[in-house]
């Protein structure tokens, strides 16, 4: 297919690079240079979707990221899918794959077009609440249907092949847009010698002065874009990101960018390239240049393939050499929808009309229209449109001096597209994202960014300024002050010269009248995107939605990728003008973050896959991994669940596991858990205060277990904790409580308690820990550590001492969370690995056997030892644990906890306490989190009584154990209370102690 | 995302590297045990949650893991100032 809208010569494309590409299942050509927006429109294509809710046939309006209608699929393979993707911001690469995003089974041939055409009159605002409300239980089933007949695009099914990357970066002055005014602000910062980026979405920087033609310092503004390009791209102070959007402006000045390396390049990056980066950029000062969004007018079928706002012709006729029809009608309330006028003329195709709604505008933009020989009717508008796939008439009306009412009949023009031009609405969006309202001007009839708590300065057509001399002005001016204020000076930096027609003021001109009224009249779309008509926004106002943010979300105008560019301001006066009232009293609704919607990829960067997170492993990783564990996380701990031998199941091994320890030794590598090194003369007396028990008269070679709680009395973590010498404790916490329990430590150390003299430090990493246990673990050790007396009688329980195992320091510590003999040897971490081989040499005789964590639990539950965190929930303090033991009420200093578990709530009788629970059937394991109640057969809601909170099958007991909590349940043992499971069986079980074996501690005390 | 001044590093650094500790200048009563479950109550739940200015405890803890106060704006998210613990707030913001 030919290029049968591309012009002869001009424009910014490269004919000698010609590039092929397919839409819709058809093959076309392009050139180098091309968005894939001007390339369909070379080729002639008009249709390139289907509307949202009515299933219009829509084609391109715009050239840039106010495009609503052109946002396609692109890919050619299921990896490199990317849905949302503006056509109008989507550079041409040879072999490009894009498909329509809706519209089935083709654009031009829609199943669904039936059902918008003949039903959309049914389809008001609200219509999915109002329809598909009853009976609710079906709206899962509709919206299946729903949301199928919509879409915007699929997400990818398959991994997305390509690399992306965040980048931290800092910058004096953060420009943002390349057009004049941010090229002048960029070239005025740097040459201040301020580190300046440039963030331009475009494919290349220039922003409107690539289709401009106006001349800068008398040349042509593009040679000045190139000039200013290069001097900015030779400077080392400045980083120039093409095609590089700003999407988001966070709090202090800190702002996301979204670049696209590779999007121009192919399907797939480059090998070694990544695709996209986000910038996450730190400014000291951020100049705004992001230019302005021409407003199309609002008018009947005005979404008719062939109507385009009034700057995109210009764009597609002077950037791309694209004139996408032959015979133009332009409607324009202003002197801006002139140019397009003049450019399609200067194409040599026939402009029809010029049609302003201004009375009578004299002006040297009129009087160069008249000497063009252009027919010029004033005082009217574009009313209606006739066409379906494309545009074959449009009529206009005359107008009241105001704009608010036909005062004649529509008069028919034959013609193929149609431009139109409502004035500029300054892309105040990255401003918005800092909180800032947008302030409305009457004098240039839009809103410009409200004051900003940043700093932040604007220039240009975002401050409401759009002659080229004031964009260049604000520009420099702007790019001076940033670095001004981020503490460089003396760039000398004139002002470029512009010559321009001067401009006749503008008229508020938002949805023309049509002669029928609105809700009679063709459909009048504001937010095209979305469905939302001018008929819609009035029946909103009339059901009551008064706040512009109700009519926002009743119609969802403003909603979806396009966020509102194109059609927001003009919503806004068609409610503003329906509820009586003017734009600054209705108001705006706000921009959010992203300005454009961003690919997961680059939202995700290398945060994926094995680099999710990061992943902590003990010394003796290597061998759980050889030796066949399964692992559990634990915080960001790899931990050894079970290590089942082959054909083995997790019970069988668990089984095994927990006999052999209880039986002959079992060894856990007990690494991860929380070590914190603790000295100080006030150490001790520190300890005291943190934890629940007494630790006054702990000496050197001693060990203790503690409780800590929070303020509240509540306990949080749990411990032993070392004396290591008078002023020098080892503190141990749970793996995952580590953290939290050390930044706890500072908290109080630094806020309440800075006289104590005490220091504080996480030394988990620095040991290799290993639990041996069980009732030949003496034997295996006696093997190998010489100079520690292993005896019973000189090494007893709850005791450590120091010496040497395979002639290296070690300390052991003789505790027991099993309820066996054990110790726990502790040495430097780069050891672990050597001395856990040389147990394993040593232990093959005892049948030593490694266990994991699940193992671990079986056995410390056994014992009724509680897991804090699993048996403990924030809302259990040691008396409902039953360990009231551990709280020293005899301590001087009022410990963190004793107050709280003093309060009323806490020492009210009947509350939850931590028992034992057996099943009546032994073989029965309840599941963790079953409720128990009094009564299976009471009627719903049931009375609870507490819950499940630990639940194992014990080889060693022969049956089931579990632990949890009962209403008063220290009171109720051998009560019976009921488990009603999700499935339908009701568990019968026994209260009892917490202590399932051993209550006399013989196994540990040998 | 914050840019936090930390007043012992005497750097700003990024809110990643910090955590927020709830509201500052919040003194355990010198006597816990004579407290009436009022008073404890008070101390242990009751915050002030200001639309405006105020003065929070924050902890340097991927950095120095020191904690100080931050006077921040609720409502624009403007940071002040940042002072070491035992120091008072400038009486010029204090809400």
């Amino acid at each position: 297919m030919t290029q049968i809208n591309r012009l002869q010569a001009g424009g910014r494309i490269d004919r000698s690079k010609p590039l092929t590409f397919r839409f819709d299942g058809k093959s076309y050509q392009g050139y180098q240079g091309d968005t894939l927006a001007s390339a369909l429109l070379a080729n002639g294509v008009d249709v390139v979707g289907r509307s949202f809710k009515y299933s219009r046939p829509r084609g391109i309006m715009a050239a840039g990221a106010d495009e609503p209608n052109a946002v396609l699929q692109l890919g050619a393979t299921e990896a490199t899918q990317i849905p949302n993707v503006r056509a109008t911001q989507q550079a041409v690469y040879d072999g490009l794959e894009a498909q329509p995003t809706n519209g089935w089974p083709s654009v031009n041939l829609d199943a669904m077009g039936f059902v918008g055409r003949w039903f959309g009159r049914f389809m008001p605002p609200g219509f999915y609440y109002k329809t598909f409300m009853y009976p609710q239980s079906l709206w899962m089933f509709y919206e299946k249907h729903i949301r199928r007949a919509a879409g915007l695009g699929r997400s990818p099914r398959a991994p997305d092949a390509d690399q992306y990357d965040h980048i931290n970066q800092h910058a004096d002055v953060l420009v943002v847009g390349g057009g004049p005014a941010g090229l002048g602000a960029a070239l005025a910062a740097a040459r201040a010698g301020a580190r300046v980026m440039l963030a331009d979405e475009q494919e290349e920087p220039g922003g409107s002065l690539l289709d401009s033609a106006a001349q800068i310092d008398g040349e042509a503004a593009s040679v000045w874009v190139t000039r200013v390009v290069n001097e900015l791209a030779d400077r080392e102070n400045v980083l120039l990101l093409p095609r590089s959007t700003v999407n988001g402006y966070h709090d202090h000045n800190f702002l996301t960018i979204h670049e696209r390396r590779a999007d121009h390049l192919g399907d797939r990056a480059p090998e070694g390239m990544t695709r996209q980066r986000l910038h996450r950029v730190r400014a000291r000062w951020v100049v705004l240049a992001t230019g302005a969004h021409e407003r199309p007018l609002v008018y009947g079928n005005n979404d008719v393939p062939g109507c385009f706002v009034a700057a995109a012709l210009s764009t597609y006729l002077r950037r791309y050499a694209v004139a996408p029809g032959r015979s133009l009608v332009v409607s324009t309330a202003n002197d801006y929808g002139y140019r397009a006028a003049f450019d399609w003329q200067d194409a040599g195709h026939e402009v029809v009309a010029l049609v302003d709604s201004r009375a009578n505008p004299q002006g040297a933009w009129q009087e160069e229209a008249r000497e063009r020989g252009l027919r010029l009717i004033t005082g009217a508008a574009v009313s209606d449109v006739r066409g379906s796939k494309r545009v074959k008439a449009a009529a206009i009306v005359p107008l009241n001096e105001d704009g608010t009412q036909a005062t004649g009949s529509l008069q028919w023009l034959t013609c193929d597209t149609v431009a139109t031009s409502g004035g500029w609405s300054p892309a105040v969006h990255l401003s918005c994202h800092t909180g800032a309202r947008p302030q409305w001007r009457d004098d240039i009839i839009g809103f410009v960014p409200g004051e900003s708590r940043e700093q932040m300065l604007t220039a240009g057509a975002v401050a409401g300024s759009y002659s080229l001399a004031d964009c260049l002005k604000e520009g420099v001016s702007a790019g001076l002050k940033a670095a001004t204020e981020a503490g460089f000076s003396g760039a000398d930096v004139p002002v470029p010269t512009v010559s321009e027609l001067a401009e006749t003021p503008p008229m508020a001109l938002f949805a023309v009248p049509h002669p029928k009224p609105n809700s009679r009249a063709p459909k009048q779309f504001v937010d095209y995107q979305n469905d939302v008509t001018a008929a819609g926004i009035e029946l909103a106002t009339r059901e009551g939605f008064e706040s512009i943010e109700h009519v926002k979300r009743y119609t969802a105008m403003g909603f979806g990728t396009d966020q509102g560019k194109l059609g927001n301001i003009n919503g806004m006066a068609i409610a503003a003008r329906s509820l009586g009232q003017t734009i600054p009293e209705t108001g705006t609704t706000v921009f959010r973050p992203n300005y454009t919607p961003v690919t997961f990829g680059a939202i995700a960067g290398r945060h994926c896959r094995e680099l999710f997170e990061p992943k902590r492993y003990t010394a003796m990783q290597p061998w759980h991994e050889q030796h066949g564990a399964e692992f559990e996380n634990v915080g960001q701990w790899k931990r050894p669940w079970y290590y089942p031998k082959p054909g083995e199941s997790m019970q069988e091994a668990l089984n095994r596991e927990c006999l052999a320890t209880r039986e002959s030794v079992g060894i856990l590598d007990a690494s991860t858990l929380g070590k914190i090194d603790i000295q100080g003369k006030d150490a001790r007396e520190f300890i005291g205060r943190v934890y629940s028990n007494a630790w006054a008269k702990l000496a050197p070679g001693k060990c203790r277990y503690g409780l800590m709680c929070g303020e509240d009395g509540m306990v949080f973590d749990d411990g032993v904790t070392s004396c290591l010498g008078a002023n020098h404790f080892l503190m141990t916490t749970t793996t995952g409580g580590a953290a939290h329990v050390l930044e706890w430590l500072e908290l109080y150390h630094q806020t309440e308690w800075p006289e104590l003299e005490v220091y504080f430090n996480s030394v988990t990493d620095h040991w290799a820990t290993m639990g041996v246990a069980g009732p030949n673990s003496r034997k295996l050790l006696a093997e190998l550590i010489e100079d520690i007396d292993l005896d019973g009688e000189a090494f007893r329980f709850m005791d450590w001492r120091q010496g040497t195992i395979c002639g290296v320091p070690c300390r052991v510590f003789r505790i027991s969370f099993t309820g066996e003999l054990q110790y726990e040897i502790n040495v430097p971490a780069h050891y672990g690995l050597y001395i856990w081989e040389r147990l394993f040499e040593h232990g093959e005789k005892y049948n030593l056997t490694p266990y994991g964590t699940e193992t671990m639990h079986i056995l410390r539950a056994e014992k009724g030892f509680i897991i804090a965190g699993q048996d403990t929930d924030g809302s259990v303090h040691p008396y409902d644990l039953g360990m009231g033991w551990a709280v020293g009420e005899n301590k001087p200093f009022s410990f963190i906890g004793r107050r709280g578990m003093k309060r009323e709530d806490c020492v009210r009788p009947n509350r939850k306490q931590f028992v034992g629970l057996k099943t009546k059937d032994p073989n029965i394991v309840l599941p963790e989190g079953a409720h128990a109640v009094a009564d299976p057969s009471q009627p719903k809601p049931m009375a609870m009584l507490g819950h499940v909170t630990s639940s194992y099958y014990s080889a060693f007991l022969g049956r089931s154990i579990a632990l949890g909590f009962i209403k008063g349940g220290h009171e109720r043992m051998g009560d019976t209370v009921y488990y009603p499971l999700e499935d339908g069986r009701v568990v019968e079980a026994e209260i009892c102690s917490t202590i399932f074996l051993d209550p006399k501690g013989e196994r540990q005390n040998v | 995302m914050f840019h936090i001044y930390c007043p012992h590093c005497e750097e700003y650094r990024e809110e990643e590297e910090f955590h927020p500790k709830g509201e500052a200048h919040l003194a355990r009563p010198e006597d816990p045990d004579n407290c009436t479950d009022e008073e404890w109550g008070d101390y242990l739940f009751f915050r002030k949650n200001p639309r405006g200015v105020h003065h929070e405890l924050w902890v340097h803890a991927a950095g120095c893991r020191k904690f100080f106060n931050v006077t921040r704006d609720t409502q624009s998210y403007r940071i002040y100032e940042t002072y070491k613990i035992g120091e008072q707030p400038s009486k010029a913001i204090t809400a």
